[in-house]
């Protein structure tokens, strides 16, 4: 049969897709024809800058081919084999019971019958259920689109996400510039043209984008950071590990202790403060509250001035370092790179994480934030990028089949009950908890002050788990509760809905196969998020819209998540109020036609043709990013959700007094006395660092980012090529083992040596990794990344088993960042490491 | 004529493997007769890269060598083989016939770049082809070299003065991977690490400040450079010889001369070099 190809798009990039007799063959980044691309032009230098005509996916993407065959993927509905729900549930062997294949009828029919069950006997409140972040692309079969749906149909208890990769910036950095409609992360719009044509030096700080890559925009950014290294733009990397941008870019590498980044940044301030070098026009006319600031600087208020003598005490930088960076931070136009989308580093991730987000912006505000080179930029997002045309994307309420006015019905979910993710164990085996913030917090500063507590009164502990996915043994914090979670007779029921065995998949008491985003219909934009990152696409050097097409049938029994979820609404008798009347790719159409892409291109053509390229006009206008803030204009960039925008406060930041807060107005009112998340910020010491009592008995600091060559946990285990990646996985004695990097001189003192089975430690639990002894990693601390998905206990189902899958999410700390801030710190772990000898 | 050719810059690869994969996915599972025949899912590396660390502690770099067949003019598995099972094309290309290199493992172990793997199940050696049943289609380039992100792989003919590879050739100093294997390969190669050494300087009486400015030398292995430290008082020589012995010397103003000889056994860090005043 002869070859035929379609088009889709992952998490990282657009595909052509080469099927033979039913069969994937190849995945190419998206064949596009030659005359679709009209390349931007930038100009800087007497030089002009333009990208090549092609897309530049990120490395798994490569591998796709790989995961959709996976050995890992779940093909049947499955039973554990002792859960009986009409006799002995057997919770306590979730994790440790084998499955029984059954059909897909006997499946739907205990899913819906214990929905019916649960909600009858407990009410609505009783149900929860939550998702995984990512794992396919599409808007259509998107997380947020027919588990959403099919949810609110239940009137189920939502768990609310923590903004766990950049916590620091929407928990702090919020009450310091506003920016809460992109949860703390500022606009990017023309950053790659403010860079190119006035940056003379960038500090990556916490940022290594050629891992993150911008979250979804695959590599197209590593280009233009090459043109900066052509150009002569002095790079910095301060970070523990000597990270991957900084292997490339070169230049120069600090790499303070960890949790102590604000300290150095206190000390930066001092500098600029005492010698006189920052830009007080700017700091008289744009923020408010330093002279509140100055005094704790000078050390006025608590006897401490916070000299680079001082951190270097704390950081372990030396006081030399970092008063020649921030004399030159001063001199020259410096970007600060690092809190942007994909560049929220792991320093935001730590014990007081907010202090040093709030600091990053208080610094570059000290520098004349928004003028020429003077930005606040992840070197990921910003290129020239069409905003005139809107497509839905998957975090706008009008790009999910649960919420968008395409739509005849939507269901309403009256119930108000919600759980925290991080805590939802807790939840479970301990009620009641509290807690303050309503998870993504992008419509108000407030929403960061709502306090929450579980059970609500006069709703119901929850009973039955939908889980849809299954990562949080790599990704959360402390993650062993976890597993007690599952196995507590208060989860009466749980099921698990995924297209992979993940590492909570096999906690569950019923397993359905879902398909993946080859093996349906689907519409999607490459890298746009849409919603608290509007105009995410601007990472890519095109827009493109793929009309992701259904390569091949379902494979064994697996079926979309949008058909099982109308199965089970079908058993419960309300299909139609599901389906809307609408086959997925009716939805397709529909968004399409919701969208500015039919006066681009007819739906015939972009159907059958497979994508379509928005280009920019030719009287694009480049805006760059706070520059009328810097300018005292009002807000001329395309920042939709901005809501100050076109108002005649449109030259305000969103914070209470419009301007740059070093004295956080918003926490002055609600949390005057909070000396964790002070109205001004400070250095505060670590609870889980070199100054604690557990320092001695563990004496080495675990550092673990966002990994490089999987995305979260999704890759990884579900795609065996990585494991030919050493920096990815290590292969030894035929088993793919997850590397922690370790310095020379604690390997030494520890007999470890490149190779060796290590063993990771704390109170918390151990995993086994391999050790890899690199001059890259500062001493003192271990980097391992964080989002194995592979959990891989010595004795399954046993809480506290060394798991040498590789989670060292399990070594981290429940402690959340601050008594009034929720987020996770997995970057305040104290280890030790020793040769494991099986 | 044509020789078809990879330019391999290694200072703008950044590591990613994307090289790697998509060549995997060209070929896993895939039989291209008469090209290729289909590469198994273990130990085949027909793009390798090469993490190669340098340097020490707070000063190290890394380098990513992305290692492909060399397609070389005087390619020993060629010689190696029987029956013409090894071939060079028209174009330059090195090519393993899968029928005709049965049994001959001679092949894998005649090549002194270790770019042939041998497949024990069908007991076929197999390499890069340059994606050549792909070229031969038509495509510009092959899959490694559409899918590198940084442009540290260009592809073209070293014999059409117009291509981008031979005016790239042109200006930049190409090298091979491996001179001394004399095989003359086709495909080229930029930034290889060399060696290089490193050092901060400080000054006794104000450690508190770093010491930018300050002129250093080196000379020896027929060398003789000048640098001066940057804002943060380092100063680095990179492209040095291995195992040669060269001097780094700092004069400072006001303060007393200082040098020092290494040899270049590994890259070398002088670490803080603290100058005393005259
Ligand atoms: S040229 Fe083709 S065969 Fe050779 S390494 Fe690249 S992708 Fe693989
Ligand atoms: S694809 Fe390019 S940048 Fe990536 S590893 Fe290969 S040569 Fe290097």
């Amino acid at each position: 049969m002869s070859e035929k190809v379609f088009t889709n798009c992952t998490n990282a990039g657009p595909v052509s897709v080469y099927v033979k007799d039913g069969k994937v063959t190849r995945m190419r980044p998206l064949v596009a024809e030659e005359k679709d691309f009209k390349p931007w032009v930038i100009e800087a230098d007497g030089k002009k800058y333009s990208p090549p005509k092609k897309f530049n996916v990120a490395p798994y993407v490569h591998a796709d081919r790989r995961r959709l065959y996976s050995d890992d993927r779940i093909k049947y509905p499955l039973k554990r084999v002792d859960f009986d729900p009409n006799g002995e549930r057997n919770p306590q062997n979730r994790g440790k019971s084998p499955y029984v294949r059954i059909s897909w009828d006997e499946a739907l029919d205990i899913v819906s019958s214990e929905i019916k069950r649960v909600s009858e006997t407990y009410g609505n409140s009783a149900i929860s259920g939550m998702t995984s972040s990512h794992h396919n692309w599409g808007i259509v079969g998107y997380k947020m689109g027919p588990f959403a749906r099919f949810m609110n149909m239940l009137e189920f208890t939502p768990v609310l996400d923590n903004p766990d990769s950049w916590e620091g910036w929407h928990w702090g950095a919020t009450h310091t510039y506003g920016f809460y409609w992109r949860l703390g992360m500022p606009e990017q719009y023309d950053l790659l043209e403010d860079a190119l044509q006035n940056a003379e030096m960038i500090v990556l700080w916490s940022n290594d984008p050629d891992s993150t890559r911008g979250t979804y925009t695959g590599q197209e950014s590593a280009l233009w950071r090459q043109w900066l290294k052509e150009k002569g733009v002095k790079m910095v990397f301060i970070d523990p590990y000597h990270n991957f941008t900084a292997g490339v870019m070169e230049g120069k590498w600090i790499a303070p202790r960890m949790g102590t980044d604000t300290a150095l940044a206190m000390a930066i301030a001092y500098v600029w403060i005492t010698e006189d070098l920052y830009d007080k026009e700017y700091v008289k006319d744009r923020t408010i509250g330093f002279e509140e600031f100055k005094p704790y600087v000078l050390g006025e208020t608590d006897g401490q001035p916070k000299t680079p003598e001082w951190a270097e005490e704390e950081s372990g930088v030396k006081a030399r370092v970092i008063r020649a960076l921030a004399r030159e931070w001063a001199a020259k136009r410096t970007v600060l790179s690092g809190g942007s989308r994909g560049g929220e580093g792991g320093a935001c991730r730590v014990a007081y994480g907010t202090e040093w987000a709030r600091m990053m912006v208080l610094l570059q505000g000290m520098q004349g934030l928004g003028k020429p080179g003077r930005s606040i930029w992840g070197t990921t997002m910003g290129a020239p990028s069409d905003t005139k045309n809107w497509f839905p994307a998957y975090a706008d309420l009008q790009g999910r089949v649960a919420t968008s006015k395409v739509a005849n019905h939507l269901p309403v979910n009256p119930n108000k009950q919600r759980v925290w993710r991080l805590t939802l164990p807790d939840a479970i085996l301990n009620p009641p908890i509290s807690w303050y913030g309503e998870g993504f917090c992008g419509q108000s500063l407030e929403q960061q002050f709502t306090h929450f507590k579980y059970p609500m009164d006069g709703c119901s502990e929850i009973k039955l788990f939908y889980r849809y996915g299954g990562s949080f043994m790599g990704t959360m914090s402390d993650t062993s509760k976890w597993v007690r979670m599952y196995q507590s007779p208060k989860l009466e029921f749980v099921v698990n809905q995924d297209c992979w065995f993940n590492s909570e998949t096999q906690m569950a008491d019923i397993i359905l196969p879902a398909c993946t985003n080859f093996e349906r219909d689907d519409v999607g934009e490459w890298g746009a998020c849409g919603g608290y990152t509007c105009h995410a696409s601007s990472g890519c050097n095109y827009r493109i819209v793929v009309r992701q097409q259904k390569c091949l049938e379902p494979m064994w029994e697996s079926k979309s998540d949008y058909e099982i979820f109308t199965l089970l609404a079908e058993k419960l008798g309300r299909k139609e109020e599901f389906t809307d009347g609408k086959t997925e790719l009716e939805w397709v159409k529909a968004f399409f036609d919701s969208s500015d892409l039919p006066k681009l291109i007819s739906w015939e053509e972009f159907d059958k043709k497979g994508y379509h390229i928005i280009n920019i006009d030719e009287n694009y206008k480049s805006t760059p990013s706070l520059r009328w803030f810097a300018e005292g204009r009002d807000c001329d960039t395309p920042d939709t959700n901005n809501p100050k925008r076109g108002t005649e406060k449109a030259g305000h930041l969103g914070t209470y007094s419009g301007k740059i807060e070093f004295a956080s107005e918003s926490l002055k009112s609600k949390f005057p006395d909070d000396e964790e998340r002070p109205v001004t910020p400070k250095y505060i010491k670590s609870w889980e660092g070199h100054h604690s009592e557990i320092f001695e008995k563990y004496p080495m600091q675990l550092m673990s980012p966002h990994p490089r060559f999987s995305f979260h946990c999704h890759y990884d285990k579900h795609t065996d090529w990585l494991d030919d990646i050493p920096v990815h996985r290590i292969k030894k004695d035929g088993y793919a083992w997850w590397p922690a990097r370790i310095n020379p001189v604690d390997a030494n003192r520890r007999g470890i040596q490149s190779g060796d089975i290590v063993r990771l430690y704390n109170d918390r639990g151990s995993v086994l990794c391999i050790a890899v002894v690199t001059e890259r990693v500062r001493h003192g601390v271990i980097h391992s990344y964080c989002s194995s998905a592979k959990y891989d206990p010595l004795t399954p189902g046993k809480s506290d088993s060394p798991d040498r899958g590789g989670c060292v999410a399990i070594l981290t700390a429940s402690r959340m960042v601050s008594k009034n801030v929720p987020g996770m710190t997995p970057n305040s772990c104290l280890i030790e490491i020793e040769k494991w000898e099986g | 004529m044509s020789r078809y050719s990879i330019l391999i810059d290694v200072n703008k690869c950044n590591g990613c493997y994307n090289c790697f994969l998509s060549c995997r996915d060209e070929y896993y599972g895939n039989d291209y007769p008469p090209y290729s025949a289909a590469q198994p899912l273990n130990d085949q590396f027909w793009m390798q890269v090469k993490e190669v660390e340098r340097g020490v502690y707070p000063k190290p770099k890394v380098s990513y060598i992305p290692k492909p067949c060399m397609h070389c003019e005087s390619a020993p598995c060629i010689s190696a083989s029987k029956d013409g099972a090894v071939y060079r094309r028209a174009d330059g290309i090195v090519m393993i016939d899968p029928e005709k290199a049965i049994g001959q493992e001679a092949i894998v172990n005649a090549c002194p770049y270790r770019v042939v793997f041998w497949n024990a199940e069908k007991q076929i050696p197999q390499k890069c082809t340059m994606c050549a049943h792909r070229l031969d289609e038509g495509e510009k380039v092959p899959r490694c070299v559409e899918s590198c992100p940084t442009g540290a792989l260009v592809f073209g003919d070293l014999d059409d003065p117009n291509s981008e590879i031979s005016k790239l050739a042109k200006e930049v100093a190409t090298e091979s991977l491996n001179p001394e294997f004399q095989t003359d390969s086709l495909v080229k190669y930029v930034g290889l690490p060399k060696r290089f050494v490193a050092g901060e300087i400080v000054y006794k009486d104000n450690e508190g400040e770093c010491a930018p400015g300050v002129k250093v030398t080196l000379t020896g292995g027929g060398q003789n450079r000048e640098s001066v430290t940057d804002i943060f008082g380092d100063f680095e020589f990179e492209g040095l010889d291995k195992n040669t012995t060269y001097t780094v010397a700092v004069a400072a103003n006001g303060y007393a001369p200082w040098q020092t000889e290494f040899t270049t056994y590994k890259d070398v860090n002088l670490g803080e070099i603290v100058l005393e005043r005259k």
